[in-house]
C-alpha cells in the first residue's frame, strides 16, 4: 500500500482545511474507502479521519420538524432508533437490508452517500475504467455487465449507484448539508449525484476539502410513516447488492393518492428518484392500474446498456410491489428479513 | 509439535465402552472459538521478512518489462524475485511425471498463461512494504488475444478425466436403447467455473537452515507436499519439516502444494532468511485450481414401465493450455440408475486460464446436477413422481460395471427423507403449490452418490508404563473434525479412554497419512491408526499372556479383550491386568506398534463400494422477481460407520449448503474478452448465508459395510452436495414450470 499521512483533526474547520489540499480523503467508516486503497483503485495521499468528530454523531430534530443526521451516525444506530424507524419506516428498512450486521456497525450516513460503484472494472485496476482513469475507455460495455445501468447511463459510463440508503431519502426530498472552505451549503440529495455524461469520475457536486456534516429530512417526510416501504432484489437472501430495488411511499385518502414518492435503486449511477411515476399516481386511485401505469412511466425512458434488459423489467415489477406494500401499510415492526421480497409478500397480507 | 487439545468429556462413550460413535465436541473447538489455534500465516519466526505477489493482469503473452528498480528503490524493499534471480531449481516446473504432479508458475520465464499468474515476487520488511513494491513493478505486457469460455478453442477428447479415467465409456447399444425406448428425453445444462475460495487462503511460512527447510503452511497432503518440494529443491524430503495443524478449509485446493506457496520458499531461498507470503482473496483466483465449467447433454431412453432403456451422458469442459485436469463430469452417470445401455463421454477445451483442479465432489457435483435434473425431467416425459421413476430404475448393481455393492441402504434414505419432508403430499404437476402468501413453493428431489475410496496410511501407536497411550500420524484436519474422529478411533484401537490418549497429527514428521481428500481419509488414517492400536496391543499381550505371573498367562487362543487401559482375558473377564502392570513387569516404560491403512485390492475387485444418500429440498420462488429461497432441506445419507455423529452431520450440512450454492450462487464471472475473473472477491463471488439456508436437516442411515475396510467406514465429505444441488433445481422446476438449465440460477432465466 502506498504511504500517506494521517491527520486526525479535532475540529470541522480544521477537517476541512486539511482535507482542501490536493490528494486527501476523508474516513469515517472505512468500509469502502479502505477497500479502495488496498485495491489500489484510489491511493489517497493523506487521510482526513473525521470518525471522532463528536459533533456529526448526533440526531437532531429540527425546530421546523425535520431531522438532521450527523454525517457519522452509524447506520445501525440509525436503524435501530426506535424514533426514527417509526418516522421513516423505508429508510430504516433499506438500512437493514444493507450490506452486514457488522459493516452497518461501522459504516456511516456520510460514508454511504458517497460510496463507489460495485462495477467490478472500476474495482479490476487492469480493466479499463473511465471513472477510475477519465479517457481510459469503459470495459463494462460489452463486457460482463448485466447488473449495470438501466437509467441514465452514457456510452462513457453505465455503472449503477449502490446505495440501499440514498434510494427512500431521495424519495424522501432529503437534503445534504455540506461544509466547505466557502462556509456551509445545502443540496438536495436528487441534486447531490450526478449522471455520467462525459464525466462519469464527477459523481457530485461536492469540492476538494468539502465535508458533508449531515442529511436533514424535512418536516414532511414523517408524513409517509404509515405507507412507506423499501424494497430489493438480490441474488441471495440477504448480504447482496440490489439488482432492483425501489422505496414506495404514499398518502391516501378515500382510496385516492394524495401524495407519493418513489424512487429506483439500483437502476442508474444515482438514487434514480421517478418523478413522472408520481406524477401519474398524483391524485389516481391507489390500486394497482394506477401502479402498473406508474411502473410504465418510470421505466419509460429506460434501456439496456448491455445484458440486463431484464432489469426494465424487473424494475417495472418491483415499483409495483412495492406501491401496493406501502399501500397495505407500514408493518407494524420491522420484518426479519428487511427489504426482502419474502418478508414483503406478493400478495402484501402480512410480514413473515 | 505441543498442541493443547483439551477433552471435552461425554460421558456417554465411557457408559457405552466406545468412543467410535460418540458424538463428541471438536477437540480444536475451543482453540478456534477462543483465536488460540495457530494457522500457518499466525507464525513469525525471529527475522522473517514478507512476500507478495505480483500478478499478472492479462491472460496470455510476456511479460515485456518490470520496473525493477522503482520497486527497489521503496523503502522496506529487501529484493524482488523475478525470472532473472531466481534461485535455481532441481527439477522443471514444467515437468510432470505422475497425474497427481501438476504444472506450477515458479517464474521459470516470462510467459504468462492465465490471469493472477506470478510475474514477480516482492519481498520487504513489512507486508505494506512488500505490497506497494509489487504495484511499482508496473508490469507492460506483450499481449495475445484469450482463449476464454467453452467455446473459445477447438476442443478434443482429454486421453483421460479425473484422475486416469478414460474419458469415454459404453456398455449396451445406447442408440438401440434410445430408438426402443416408449419415450424420451434430451436436454443440455451449464454449469459456472466455481473457485474453491477456502476461508484461509493459501499462506506459507518458509525458514531454510542451510539445506534444511522448515514450513508452516495448510496442506492437505503433508507427505505429498514434501516429496513434491524435495523434488523441486533436490534436497532428501526428511530434510523438509511442514507443520499443518490447522487448515481453514482446502476442499481439494491444498491437496497439492500450489506455486504460490513455493514461491514462497524460493523468496526465502533468495533472500536467506524466513519469509512469510499470504495469498490474497483475488490471488487466489488463478494458481491454486478451480473448479472448471462445464456444458452436459443427457439423453435418456425409457419402456412403457417407466424403466431406463438408455443414458447417455456427455460432458464439455475446460482445462488451461499447459496442463490436464478434466473434470469427470459424465462419469456421475456410471453408478446411479440402472439401465442396460449407458454411455458417458468427455470433450474439452484449452483456455487462457489457471489448471482446474479437484474441488469438493469433482465430477460428482458437476455431473450430479445434470444428471439429477435430467432424471427428474425423464420421469416428468414418463407421468411419473420423481422418487417412484428413480425406485423403478434402481440400481441392485453398479449399472456400468455390474459389480454388486458392497451395501447399500439408498432404499432405506428415500424412505427416511421422504416421509420426514413429507414427499407424498407433492403434486406431480409444477405451480400447484402457490402458499398463502403468494410465493411459488415446489419441491424436488436427487440422489446423492460418492465413492468410497481408499489411500494409503501408516500410523504409530505406543503404550507408555504410566497407562497412557500415544498415536502419532501426519494427518489433515482441513477444519472436518479429524482431530476428534480419529482421537476415537484411537482411543478405541488402543483400548483406552480418549482421555488417557495423546494423539499427534498435522505434522510431516509423522508417519505419513496419505491425502485429507476423496472423502477417503477418514478411512484411510482411521485403519492406520485402528492397526497400530492392534499392534501395540497384540505386543502387550504377548507380554502378558507369556508371563507366569500375569492372570492372563496362557489365555492362549482364546485370547484377551483391550478395554478401559486393561487387558481382559476373553473367556474370563474376571481375569484381567492393567496396561501399566504388564509394562512395569517387563520392565519397559513403553512399547509401540505400527499400522498401515490400505485399500483392499480383492474386496475392491468384487465389489462396488460407494456411499449413497437422498436429499429433498422446498423452494419459494418470488413469482413476479425470480428470486428464489431454499426453505427446507432433508437429507438421509448411508455411508457406513459414523464414528461421530455430530460431525459428519455438521459434513452433510456443510455438502448440502454447499449444494445450494452450486444450484443458485457459486459462478465465477469471467470477462469475455480479458478472460479475467470479475468478482474474485467474497462480496460478489457468492455464497450461500444463514437467511438461505433457514432449515437443512441431515438424517444418519444405519449401514454395515463389512468389506470397504474392517472400520467399515465410507466417507462424507463430498457426498452432501450431490443430490442437493439437482434437488434444488428440480424444485425450481416444480414452483416455477421453468427448467434451470444453467446453472447457478439467474433472476433473469425466471422472470418470464
Ligand atoms: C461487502 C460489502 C457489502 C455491502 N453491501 C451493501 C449493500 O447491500 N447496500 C448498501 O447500501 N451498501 C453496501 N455496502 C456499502 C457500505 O454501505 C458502504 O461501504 C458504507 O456505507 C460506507 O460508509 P463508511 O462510513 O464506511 O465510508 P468510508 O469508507 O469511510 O468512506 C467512503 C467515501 O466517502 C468519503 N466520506 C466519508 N464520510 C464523508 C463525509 N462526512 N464527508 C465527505 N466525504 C466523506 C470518504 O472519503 C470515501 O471516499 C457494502 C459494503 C461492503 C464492503
Ligand atoms: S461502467 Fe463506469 S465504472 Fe464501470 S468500467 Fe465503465 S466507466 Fe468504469
Amino acid at each position: 500500500m502506498k504511504n500517506f499521512d494521517y491527520i486526525r483533526p479535532t475540529t470541522i474547520p480544521d477537517a476541512i482545511a486539511a482535507a482542501a489540499e490536493p490528494g486527501s480523503a476523508y474516513l469515517a467508516g472505512g468500509t469502502n474507502l479502505l477497500d479502495l486503497m488496498k485495491g489500489g483503485v484510489t491511493s489517497p495521499e493523506r487521510i482526513v479521519d473525521i470518525s471522532r468528530l463528536a459533533e456529526l454523531n448526533r440526531i437532531e430534530r429540527l425546530a421546523d420538524g425535520g431531522l438532521r443526521l450527523g454525517a457519522l451516525v452509524r447506520n445501525a444506530d440509525l436503524a435501530h432508533d426506535p424514533e426514527f424507524a417509526r418516522s421513516y419506516p423505508a429508510v430504516a428498512e433499506a438500512l437493514l437490508s444493507g450490506a452486514s450486521a457488522q459493516l452497518r456497525n461501522a459504516a456511516t450516513v456520510g460514508g454511504n452517500l458517497l460510496q463507489r460503484t460495485r462495477c467490478s472494472y472500476f474495482y479490476d485496476t487492469a480493466s479499463a475504467c473511465n471513472k477510475r482513469e477519465p479517457g481510459a475507455g469503459c470495459d463494462a460495455l460489452g463486457g460482463e455487465n448485466r447488473l449495470h445501468a438501466v437509467l441514465g447511463w452514457s456510452d462513457a459510463c453505465i455503472a449503477t449507484h449502490p446505495s440501499d440508503f440514498c434510494v427512500p431519502l431521495v424519495a424522501l426530498d432529503a437534503v445534504v448539508e455540506i461544509e466547505g472552505k466557502k462556509g456551509r451549503r445545502h443540496v438536495t440529495l436528487e441534486e447531490f449525484h450526478r449522471l455520467p455524461g462525459e464525466t462519469p469520475q464527477r459523481e457530485n457536486g461536492l469540492e476538494p476539502g468539502d465535508l458533508i456534516v449531515g442529511v436533514r429530512l424535512p418536516a414532511e417526510a414523517a408524513s409517509f410513516s404509515a405507507n412507506a416501504r423499501y424494497l430489493k432484489v438480490r441474488e441471495r437472501t440477504s448480504y447482496a447488492f440490489a439488482v432492483v430495488s425501489a422505496a414506495a411511499a404514499l398518502v391516501v385518502e378515500g382510496g385516492k393518492i394524495r401524495q407519493a414518492r418513489l424512487a429506483l435503486g439500483g437502476v442508474a449511477a444515482k438514487p434514480w428518484r421517478a418523478r413522472s411515476a408520481e406524477a401519474v399516481l398524483l391524485g389516481a386511485d391507489a390500486d394497482e392500474t394506477s401502479f402498473v401505469r406508474a411502473a410504465d412511466a418510470a421505466l419509460a425512458d429506460a434501456s439496456p446498456s448491455g445484458d440486463n434488459a431484464f432489469k426494465i423489467e424487473l424494475a417495472r415489477r418491483i415499483v409495483v410491489r412495492a406501491l401496493m406494500s406501502a399501500l397495505a401499510g407500514t408493518p407494524g415492526r420491522l420484518p426479519a428479513l428487511p427489504a426482502s421480497p419474502f418478508s414483503s409478500i406478493p400478495g402484501v397480507r402480512h410480514d413473515a | 509439535m505441543t498442541l493443547e487439545l483439551s477433552l471435552n468429556q461425554q460421558p456417554a462413550h465411557l457408559r457405552q465402552g466406545s468412543s467410535i460413535g460418540q458424538p463428541l465436541t471438536r477437540r480444536d473447538g475451543f482453540l478456534k472459538v477462543t483465536g488460540a489455534a495457530r494457522y500457518a500465516a499466525d507464525n513469525h519466526p525471529p527475522g522473517m521478512l514478507y512476500a507478495v505477489l505480483a500478478v499478472s493482469g492479462i491472460a496470455r503473452g510476456r511479460v515485456a518489462s518490470l520496473d525493477v528498480e522503482a520497486a527497489k528503490a521503496h523503502g522496506g524493499v529487501v529484493e524482488v524475485m523475478t525470472p532473472q534471480n531466481r534461485p535455481p531449481l532441481a527439477t522443471d516446473p514444467d515437468a510432470k511425471n505422475n497425474p497427481f504432479m501438476f504444472r506450477l508458475d515458479l517464474l521459470q520465464n516470462d510467459r504468462i498463461r492465465y490471469p493472477n499468474q506470478t510475474i514477480a515476487v516482492v519481498i520487504a520488511e513489512t507486508l505494506e512494504a512488500a505490497t506497494e513494491g509489487a504495484a511499482l513493478l508496473s508490469p507492460r505486457y506483450e499481449a495475445q488475444p484469450a482463449r476464454v469460455g467453452l467455446d473459445g478453442a477447438e476442443s478434443f477428447v482429454p486421453g483421460g478425466v479425473g484422475i486416469g479415467s478414460p474419458a469415454v465409456h459404453h456398455k449396451g447399444d445406447v442408440e438401440a436403447g434410445l430408438e426402443s425406448a416408449a419415450t424420451r428425453i434430451e436436454a443440455t445444462y451449464e454449469t459456472s467455473a466455481q473457485y474453491h475460495n477456502a476461508m484461509e487462503p493459501h499462506a506459507i511460512v518458509a525458514a531454510w537452515d542451510g539445506d534444511s527447510l522448515s514450513i508452516d503452511t495448510p496442506s492437505q497432503g503433508l507427505a505429498m507436499a514434501q516429496g513434491r518440494i524435495a523434488g523441486l529443491f533436490g534436497i532428501a524430503p526428511q530434510n523438509i519439516h511442514i507443520r499443518s495443524p490447522f487448515l481453514g478449509g482446502g476442499f481439494g485446493s491444498k491437496g497439492m502444494i500450489s506455486g504460490p506457496q513455493v514461491l514462497g520458499i524460493l523468496a526465502a531461498r533468495l533472500v536467506g532468511c524466513p519469509v512469510k507470503l499470504v495469498l490474497r482473496r483475488e490471488q487466489m483466483y488463478g494458481p491454486a485450481g478451480h473448479r472448471a465449467p462445464t456444458r452436459q447433454t443427457l439423453r435418456m431412453g425409457m419402456d412403457r414401465e417407466g424403466r431406463l432403456t438408455a443414458i447417455d451422458h456427455h460432458a464439455k469442459t475446460a482445462s488451461s493450455t499447459f496442463d490436464d485436469f478434466f473434470e469427470p463430469a459424465a462419469d456421475a452417470s456410471h453408478t446411479l440408475y440402472a439401465s442396460p445401455a449407458i454411455a458417458t463421454s468427455h470433450e474439452a477445451v484449452r483456455l487462457d486460464t489457471g489448471t482446474p483442479l479437484f474441488m469438493r465432489a469433482p465430477g460428482e457435483a458437476t455431473g450430479s446436477i445434470a444428471l439429477e435434473s435430467a432424471i427428474d425431467e425423464a420421469a416428468g416425459a414418463c407421468g411419473m413422481d420423481p422418487l417412484e421413476f428413480r425406485l423403478r430404475n434402481y440400481a441392485e448393481v453398479e449399472p456400468m460395471t455390474g459389480k454388486p455393492f458392497s451395501s447399500k441402504a439408498l432404499r432405506e434414505c428415500y424412505t427416511l427423507a421422504s416421509e420426514r419432508f413429507g414427499w407424498q403430499r407433492r403434486p406431480l404437476q409444477p405451480r400447484q403449490m402457490p402458499d398463502k402468501d403468494g410465493f411459488l413453493t415446489g419441491w424436488g428431489m436427487g440422489t446423492a452418490t460418492f465413492p468410497a475410496i481408499m489411500f494409503q496410511a501408516e500410523a504409530r501407536a505406543v503404550l507408555r508404563a504410566d497407562g497412557s497411550g500415544l498415536m502419532e500420524t501426519g494427518a489433515q484436519d482441513m477444519g472436518q473434525g479429524a482431530w476428534t474422529a480419529f482421537a476415537q478411533i484411537a482411543a478405541d484401537g488402543l483400548g483406552l479412554d480418549i482421555d488417557q490418549v495423546d494423539f499427534r497429527a498435522g505434522s510431516s514428521d509423522l508417519p505419513n497419512a496419505g491425502i485429507a481428500g476423496g472423502s477417503g481419509h477418514t478411512a484411510t488414517a482411521g485403519m492406520a491408526i485402528h492397526n497400530a492400536g492392534a499392534a501395540v496391543i497384540a505386543r502387550l499381550a504377548d507380554l502378558a499372556t507369556g508371563h507366569e505371573a500375569s492372570p492372563l498367562f496362557g489365555a492362549g487362543n482364546e485370547g484377551v479383550l483391550a478395554r478401559g487401559g486393561r487387558l481382559y482375558r476373553r473367556d474370563d473377564e474376571n481375569r484381567s491386568e492393567s496396561y501399566g502392570e504388564i509394562l512395569a513387569r517387563a520392565g519397559l516404560a513403553e512399547i509401540d506398534g505400527r499400522g498401515t491403512g490400505t485399500p483392499d485390492p480383492a474386496s475392491r475387485e468384487a465389489y462396488a463400494m460407494h456411499a449413497h444418500g437422498a436429499v429433498f429440498a422446498e423452494v419459494k420462488v418470488d413469482p413476479d422477481f425470480g428470486q428464489i429461497r431454499v426453505t427446507r432441506l432433508v437429507g438421509a445419507f448411508a455411508a457406513g460407520r459414523v464414528i461421530n455423529p455430530r460431525l459428519v452431520r455438521s459434513q452433510y450440512y456443510g455438502g448440502m449448503i454447499w449444494g445450494v450454492s452450486f444450484a443458485l450462487h457459486e459462478e465465477a464471472v469471467t470477462d469475455r474478452r480479458s478472460g479475467r475473473i470479475q468478482n474474485a472477491n467474497l462480496a460478489e463471488y457468492h455464497v450461500p448465508v444463514n437467511a438461505d439456508v433457514p432449515s437443512v436437516e441431515a438424517l444418519l442411515v444405519h449401514e454395515d459395510d463389512p468389506y470397504v475396510n474392517a472400520l467399515g467406514i465410507k466417507g462424507v465429505g463430498e457426498i452432501g452436495i450431490t443430490g442437493t444441488a439437482g434437488a434444488v433445481a428440480n424444485a425450481v422446476w416444480h414452483a416455477t414450470g421453468v427448467r434451470p438449465r444453467r446453472f447457478p440460477i439467474r433472476i433473469e432465466d425466471l422472470l418470464g
